[in-house]
């Protein structure tokens, strides 16, 4: 978009104004659910393609966002701990978690294929936790933060009104996306863009290999977890298939590669169409919608990977730009 | 203290009848990966579908289990072949990391489909086979059944790779691609052949694990991160490490049971998994990176 | 019996053969010859199917082999020893060699053709339990022969086989050429060891940079003065 860079300021300038006072306007609260819902898992699937997008492909960040709820509703119902607190600790133990997988993988040169098979096994393994220490956490049956009365609080992070929730998950999605300009400019982003390239190469002019990919993985692990804190803030109740395990990683990973992995708003795009799509199968099929949302995700996914890699919105950009429309055998993001 | 130690050589032997079916599970994906250098991140739900096979031939269609079991390994080898065509071949230039969400992608789609079929209830087989007892060593007779089974399907796919054409023929591709058509191999003939034997595997490991276990939907997810992390440390691609491995992580398992929760088990298996590749990063005896 | 009448080929990223003509006739020996990154290895490929040719046509025994399937090729009587052996090298040397009979042609002859092989090269029975890639490069050589000689081949297409060899060893390689000639195979051989490769074959080639500049017998060729100043360092 060769345009006027003014004119394009002003345009986001107005679609920001305009996302924040569209709950005024628009008040209802089921729409508003949604708008929530969707902002707050775009705010996910952006945290994941902090590392997909260099190449990290992991297919285990469902346990980081496990990590984040169930350790800001445990600290708060069993330590009394604010949100405030808990939520940060909540990313501590996700970073720590990130570190102690991560770093014997970049270390050790563990890329490709074995390094998705262990962020794989990792997902699977929070869940196995989460289910084995069932006393404490309510194993597959789920866990709720205990409510405070009257239902609303900024200290321990629990509000009834949907107007709230709708500012809070904005304002996390908007720093999404700023963190992913801000890494977009950053050193780090050159670092691992001749990482994927290249690892020797890029070692040998100099760069720490592993420590840059910790950093993303770090921060990606982060994003998530604050993502998974929230969700179970907003919708005070967590259990371990709608937060961890394999099926919200992979979620991540579809609406990540059909929004469009490698522009910022892709995983935004993602998220507004498997949710979207979510709700109509939902409204349209009730009950029996059950299992038919996942399965046009898994068919869309293969489908996508076969002949649109680059995912919606990357491929309409591409197209803008005038570039080639890739096929599955461009980009090969070696990892 | 001679109770604590009848348990715990039960336990041992538990764990060496689940390393069986762990192993063929090893195998079959690496045989998968050395061959066509893709990882059927799906397996698990491939034998998920052979479980149900089972099942609805078995016990719904009420029909002998001396069919039912090759009907179902069978089925499986043509959803393995159906896999590759459909999913794989397409992707068989592009990058790896497409290839690895393709199959992700068909994880989910048949976690769902599965769903959609079957529902989420637990469906069991319904055969009770008999508890054992070998000198106060209480031994079910399924996992032994299991084990056998496991072991013989082993032994064949040992004959099979070392005394046939295509066979070696499959082990050469592992070892130089590019060079087969000169010996007038057609690789993608090959690369057919080796999925429906990759399927037949998970057939089979399906119908030994449908006698010990219940079959849902994401039953999958019980052994398939398992199986990775045995690969992954045995080294992708490498038969004989996976098989090692295999029995190794069903030992942690198995003891892991024993003391604590079953997924406790699960737990040190990983721990233990993080904690060689601290010491050991290529894997067991791995030769590929 | 092998005629490449205009052949261009190459890579994705650039064109190796320009117009190349040959011909083999029946029984002869053919050396085509020229230095690093003339072709030569292209031209091996093209033929075998490796590559398929992008210009031109490549006649063998009057098919053109640009329409038959790479993997049906051996088929014709074509064996192809590629560059640098390619062993299979965690497969045992007996191993090999069964690969070299794969094609259902071939399979029924595998006994016949082994004891052929092994009598041709005794080290290989020796070795037969090997795994192939703890060989020596000269012993490697000849497995490789070898497994192209599973097949029964009408030709055999040899790619710089001297490569990486001790002058030792060239020497053992090429008076084995002589004596699988004089069993009555057809040989195309491509090979940066001009003195080595001219003793052995009736005629040769010169290729420089994709296209065929001199042909003649063994003898003219050597006797050349373009040979000698630039290619045995007279």
């Amino acid at each position: 978009m060769r345009r006027n860079p003014g004119r394009r300021n002003l345009m986001w300038l107005a679609a920001g104004v305009g996302l924040v006072v569209l709950p005024f306007v628009y008040t209802s609260p089921y729409p508003l659910h949604i708008m929530i819902t969707i902002l707050i898992w775009s705010f996910a699937y952006t945290s994941w393609s902090m590392m997909g997008r260099f190449g990290l492909v992991s297919l285990g960040h469902g346990g980081f966002m496990g990590v984040g709820a169930y350790v800001t509703a445990l600290a708060w119902n069993n330590l009394g701990l604010s949100p405030w607190l808990g939520i940060p600790l909540g990313l501590l133990c996700a970073a720590a978690l990130a570190l102690v997988v991560a770093w014997p993988c970049f270390r050790f040169r563990i890329t490709g294929h074995y390094f998705a098979l262990v962020t794989l096994a990792l997902s699977g393994i929070v869940l196995q936790v989460i289910t084995a220490t069932r006393d404490v956490t309510g194993g597959s049956l789920g866990y709720t933060p205990n409510r405070v009365p009257g239902g609303s609080s900024i200290v321990a992070f629990q509000f009834t009104d949907k107007l709230t929730w709708y500012l809070i998950a904005l304002t996390v999605w908007a720093s999404g996306l700023v963190i992913w300009y801000y890494v977009q400019r950053s050193m780090l982003r050159y670092a691992l863009e001749a990482i994927s390239e290249d690892e020797d190469a890029a070692a040998a002019a100099g760069v720490n290999v592993t420590v840059e990919k910790l950093k993303i993985t770090v921060l990606s692990a982060m994003m998530t977890a604050m993502a998974g804190a929230l969700y179970c803030q907003y919708q005070m109740f967590v259990s371990p298939d709608t937060v961890s395990g394999i099926a919200v990683s992979l979620q991540m990973v579809f609406a990540v590669v059909v929004g469009g992995l490698y522009v910022a708003m892709g995983p935004t795009v993602g998220a507004v169409i498997t949710i979207l799509l979510a709700e109509t199968l939902r409204i349209s099929f009730g009950p029996a919608a059950v299992g038919w949302d996942n399965l046009i995700y898994g068919l869309l996914l293969v489908v996508f990977i076969i002949f649109l890699p680059q995912g919606i919105l990357g491929s309409v950009m591409g197209a803008l730009r005038r570039e080639p429309v890739a096929k599955a055998t461009a980009r090969p993001v070696s990892i | 203290m001679a109770f604590f130690d009848i348990f715990l050589v039960e336990a041992l032997i538990n764990g060496l009848l689940l390393g069986g079916v762990l192993a063929l599970l090893a195998l079959g994906l690496n045989l998968i990966f050395g061959v066509i250098d893709v990882v059927w991140i799906c397996y698990a739900e491939l034998v998920m579908f052979g479980m149900y096979a089972m099942y609805y031939y078995a016990n719904v269609y009420g029909i002998s289990l001396w069919l039912a079991v090759p009907m179902a390994i069978a089925s499986i080898g043509v959803m393995g072949v159906l896999l590759h065509v459909l999913v794989i071949s397409p992707l068989l230039g592009s990058a790896p990391i497409n290839q690895l969400l393709a199959t992700g992608g068909v994880l989910f789609f048949l976690q769902s489909l599965a769903t959609v079929m079957f529902g989420i209830e637990f469906r069991n087989l319904g055969i009770r086979l008999p508890t054992i007892e070998v000198a106060e060593v209480f031994i079910s007779y399924a996992r032994l059944l299991a084990f056998g089974a496991a072991l013989a399907g082993m032994v064949a796919l040992y004959l099979f790779l070392t005394r046939t054409y295509v066979g070696t023929a499959i082990r050469a591709i592992s070892q130089d691609r590019q060079i087969m058509a000169l010996m007038g191999v057609d690789t993608r003939r090959v690369y057919l052949i080796t999925s429906a034997v990759g399927g037949s595997l998970a057939g089979l490991a399906a119908c030994l694990l449908v006698l010990q276990y219940d079959v849902h939907p994401y039953v999958g997810l019980s052994f398939g991160p398992i199986t990775f992390m045995i690969c992954v440390m045995g080294g992708l691609g490498n038969m004989i490490g996976g098989f090692i491995a295999a029995f190794i992580f069903a030992e942690i398992i198995s003891l892991g049971g024993l003391y604590l929760d079953l997924e406790w088990g699960y737990v040190f298996a990983f721990v233990f998994f993080i904690g060689m590749m601290f010491i050991r990063p290529e894997g067991l005896l791995a030769r590929r990176s | 019996m092998l005629e490449l009448k205009s052949v261009d080929a190459g890579y994705a990223t650039f064109q190796a053969l320009f117009g190349a003509s040959l011909e083999v006739r029946l029984g002869e020996a053919v050396g085509v010859i020229g230095p690093n990154g003339a072709g030569k290895t292209t031209l091996m490929r093209v033929i075998s199917g490796l590559i398929r040719p992008r210009g031109g046509q490549i006649l063998w025994e009057g098919t053109d082999l640009a329409t038959v399937p790479a993997h049906r090729i051996v088929e014709l009587g074509v064996a192809h020893v590629p560059e640098n052996r390619r062993l299979f090298p965690r497969m045992t040397v007996e191993d090999n060699l069964r690969m070299g009979a794969f094609m259902p042609a071939a399979r029924p002859k595998f006994a016949e053709r082994l004891a052929f092989v092994y009598d041709l090269f005794p080290r290989m029975k020796e070795r037969r339990n090997q795994y192939a890639g703890t060989m020596s490069g000269g012993e490697q050589q000849m497995c490789a022969i070898g497994r192209a000689l599973m097949s029964d081949p009408k030709i055999l297409l040899m790619d710089e086989p001297s490569a990486g060899l001790a002058p030792v060893i060239v020497q053992q390689v090429f008076d084995l050429v002589k004596r699988i000639r004089a069993s009555g195979l057809t040989v195309l051989i491509v090979e940066q060891n001009v003195q080595q490769v001219l003793r052995v074959v009736d005629r040769a080639y010169l290729l420089e940079a994709g296209t065929i500049r001199m042909s003649g017998t063994a003898e003219e060729m050597a006797a050349s003065d373009i040979i000698r100043e630039a290619y045995l360092g007279v």
